[in-house]
């Protein structure tokens, strides 16, 4: 090995995982992007494929139900994303102070985030439950409803209670990602501030702020990658209802390619939301070198 | 270097004597694999104990088991494909997918195994369920469809002489419970953005005796179809039907009733004997039972054919010994053993003793019921005709859409598809 040069070997140590990546991910995602210009059935089974060039995108820019749940998609992205890191940075300033208990309460923000997609949405569906839900229990208990509600049944409410479900499991990922980046900050510095005079909100912006910035910024590009990618916690929750209140952009993949059979125009979705994503992901870290460059 | 290689040669001769020893065991051996519903007709319990009894009587064949949620089944057979001869032998199916599994080659053609002397000792509504394009994909072995539930000491008190046998009787009848206070929302149904949906509403398409499609066009808009979805609509409106229903399947309106929470249900055979059970039900000894109303003037009654089949997958690998399995559940000694949840395809079943005892009044609405099946579109695309009736019936339940114009919506839809 002392033979070989420092950049081959690095090369030559990745080379097994590159392999993997290129049959498992790179293979798909070809076939995929081929199939998407045919009219391929699940099964192959009726008469082959045919090339069909454009027209299953025209097909998919055509529909109207693929329109309102793209706008849907974006809202759920936007607000789930927002919530969890509006929330997980109040948790973590609040994890940073000194308290009876911190360690406890450290250890236990990993629960929700650890917690399997499909048991959290099982969970979140009892207790909206509107026969013998807790979450009707208690808000009538307390007197704030006077009935028990159909949290999911109402199409204008459902999408805000998946939201809350989805935040309620992310956000301790942000909080403790954060916890993280706040412990490299020398205290030196808040008390520096607070003997020049600057207040609790100042000290935030100047000091807490930029540290963070840079892992914050990370976790949020991953968060938004997978909110618009959602699929399970809606299938769980609501199976896209009620009237399609809860039906997202993955919604049409799964239904197009699995219920329909029609593999090639679930392709041509896929291969949508996968560049939608892709556009969205290139506008941000654009956006953000450009914060970073001035700053 | 010595304790080292002592390790690595005692690691390899275990993971050799791992990889070898189930092929030295039986070599003969034959594992099936079967995918089932998980809950609705017969128990997760009831289908284990079938099929112990299959294990002992045919020495060499053994049989995993998969039980899956009703709404997960179709999508899994389909997924399944993929999986080639490893994937599952024998499936459950429903009656609406056979023109789909069969154009789309998922499921063998078995006519040629189903000898002439059954044809006759079955039902014809099973028959459908495995029949298309003049072949056989299956054996049917769960001959359901929805009846009218009641309670009894609700009626009572009400001072109801005897449960409705129209529509229109049934509204009036909850009327009169709600008016006395007896139970604020008298009807349960399950209506989730889901196939059970469906269902319902077939029932009552049924009753006022409307058509889906009509000389190959769809008729939902109009006639019959049209008022089934406006007697669903007013009775939502009018308070008689329990607003939850919207997000309620079988499972959910079983339990509602059970809870003694409502005094009329449609539901599955599978309920009949679960609200009588003491363990599962509040309401033990009040569930009468009765076929799904009709309309004056039109149909007597009404049933919605849900009957589901077992079929041998196209890739099985073992397709003999799967037709053995499937033959020995769905045989008449073993059907009419389990015949507390879900009701056996044989028709002489009915005048056993063994079957009727103790569900008597099941027996009487099923005579009439199974008579009288009527089916949903059997077509390659019912999937995405589903979908489409779905949401939009679902639009006007929440109050989006009025009745016409989610139908003429839905019927534009429809026509998109071949």
């Amino acid at each position: 090995m002392r033979r070989i040069g420092r950049e081959p070997q690095a090369w030559l140590l990745i080379m097994p995982m590159l392999a993997i990546m290129v049959v498992v991910t790179g293979y798909p995602l070809v076939s995929t992007f081929r199939l998407s210009f045919t009219d391929a059935t699940l099964t192959g089974r009726i008469a082959g494929f045919h090339w069909v060039g454009w027209e299953n995108f025209r097909y998919v820019f055509s529909d109207p139900d693929f329109g309102d749940a793209f706008l849907r998609t974006l809202y759920f992205t936007f607000v789930s994303v927002a919530s969890e890191i509006l929330l997980g940075v109040l948790v973590a300033l609040l994890m940073d102070c000194d308290f009876v208990g911190r360690s406890v309460v450290r250890a236990l923000l990993v629960l929700p985030w650890a917690l399997p997609t499909i048991v959290n949405a099982m969970m979140w569906r009892l207790i909206y439950n509107p026969g013998y839900g807790s979450l009707n229990a208690l808000l009538l208990q307390l007197g704030l409803i006077e009935q028990y509600q159909s949290w999911l049944g109402d199409p204008d409410l459902t999408m805000n209670m998946v939201i809350l479900a989805d935040v309620w499991k992310n956000y301790t990922l942000v909080a403790l990602i954060v916890l993280a980046a706040l412990q490299t900050i020398p205290r030196e510095l808040f008390q520096a501030a607070a003997i020049d005079g600057a207040g609790p909100w100042t000290r935030f912006w100047k000091i807490t702020f930029p540290h963070i910035l840079g892992p914050l910024t990370v976790v949020l590009i991953l968060r938004m990658i997978e909110a618009f990618k959602v699929f399970d916690i809606m299938y769980l929750m609501t199976r896209g209802g009620p009237a399609d209140a809860t039906k997202t952009v993955s919604f049409f993949v799964y239904q197009e390619s699995f219920a329909y059979l029609r593999a090639g125009s679930g392709a041509s979705y896929a291969v949508t939301v996968a560049l939608t994503s892709g556009v969205m992901i290139a506008v941000y870290i654009t956006l953000l070198r450009q914060r970073e460059g001035r700053a | 270097m010595n304790r080292f290689s002592g390790w690595v040669a005692g690691l390899g001769l275990a993971v050799l004597a791992g990889v070898l020893a189930p092929s030295l065991a039986s070599a003969e051996d034959v594992t099936l694999n079967a995918l089932f519903m998980k809950q609705a007709a017969y128990s997760e319990d009831d289908i284990r104990a079938m099929t112990t009894d299959f294990e002992k009587a045919n020495a060499g064949i053994k049989v995993n088991l998969e039980f899956v949620p009703y709404e997960a089944l179709h999508d899994k057979i389909v997924a399944a494909q993929g999986s080639g001869a490893s994937g599952y032998d024998v499936v459950l199916y429903d009656v609406i997918w056979p023109a789909e599994f069969a154009t789309h080659g998922f499921l063998q053609d078995v006519t040629s195994r189903i000898p002439e002397s059954q044809s006759a000792q079955v039902f014809d509504g099973a028959w459908t369920t495995v029949t298309y394009d003049n072949k056989r994909w299956g054996m049917p072995w769960i001959l359901d469809t929805k009846y009218l539930f009641y309670n009894t000491e609700m009626l009572q008190k009400a001072g109801i002489a005897s449960p409705p046998h129209t529509w229109a009787e049934l509204a009036a009848d909850a009327k009169i419970i709600k008016d006395k206070g007896i139970v604020k929302f008298p009807i349960v149904w399950s209506w989730a953005q889901a196939e059970a949906l469906i269902c319902d509403y077939t029932t009552l398409v049924a009753a006022y005796q409307g058509n889906f499609f009509e000389n190959g066009k769809p008729s939902f808009d109009s006639g019959g179809a049209l008022e089934a979805i406006e007697y669903m609509d007013k009775s939502l409106k009018d308070g008689l039907t329990d607003p939850h229903s919207r997000e309620y399947l079988e499972e959910d309106v079983r339990k509602v009733f059970s809870n003694g929470d409502a005094a009329f249900a449609l539901n599955w055979t599978y309920m009949y004997n679960m609200a009588n059970d003491p363990k599962e039900s509040k309401v033990v000894g009040k569930v009468g039972i009765v076929p799904a109303p009709g309309v004056e003037g039109k149909a007597p009654a009404s049933a919605v054919n849900g009957s589901m089949a077992l079929g041998i997958t196209a890739n099985s690998g073992h397709a003999d010994d799967a037709w053995k399995y499937i033959t020995f559940i769905t045989s008449q000694p073993v059907q009419n053993k389990y015949a507390k949840l879900s009701l056996p395809i044989w028709k002489s079943s009915y005048e056993d003793p063994a079957v009727t005892g103790g569900q008597e009044s099941l027996i009487a609405a099923a005579k009439q019921s199974i008579a009288d099946l009527y089916p949903r579109p059997t077509t390659v695309s019912y999937q995405e005709l589903s979908a489409i009736l779905q949401k939009r019936i679902q639009e006007v339940l929440l109050g989006k859409s009025s009745p016409e114009d989610a139908m003429k919506q839905a019927a534009k839809d429809a026509e998109r598809l071949h």
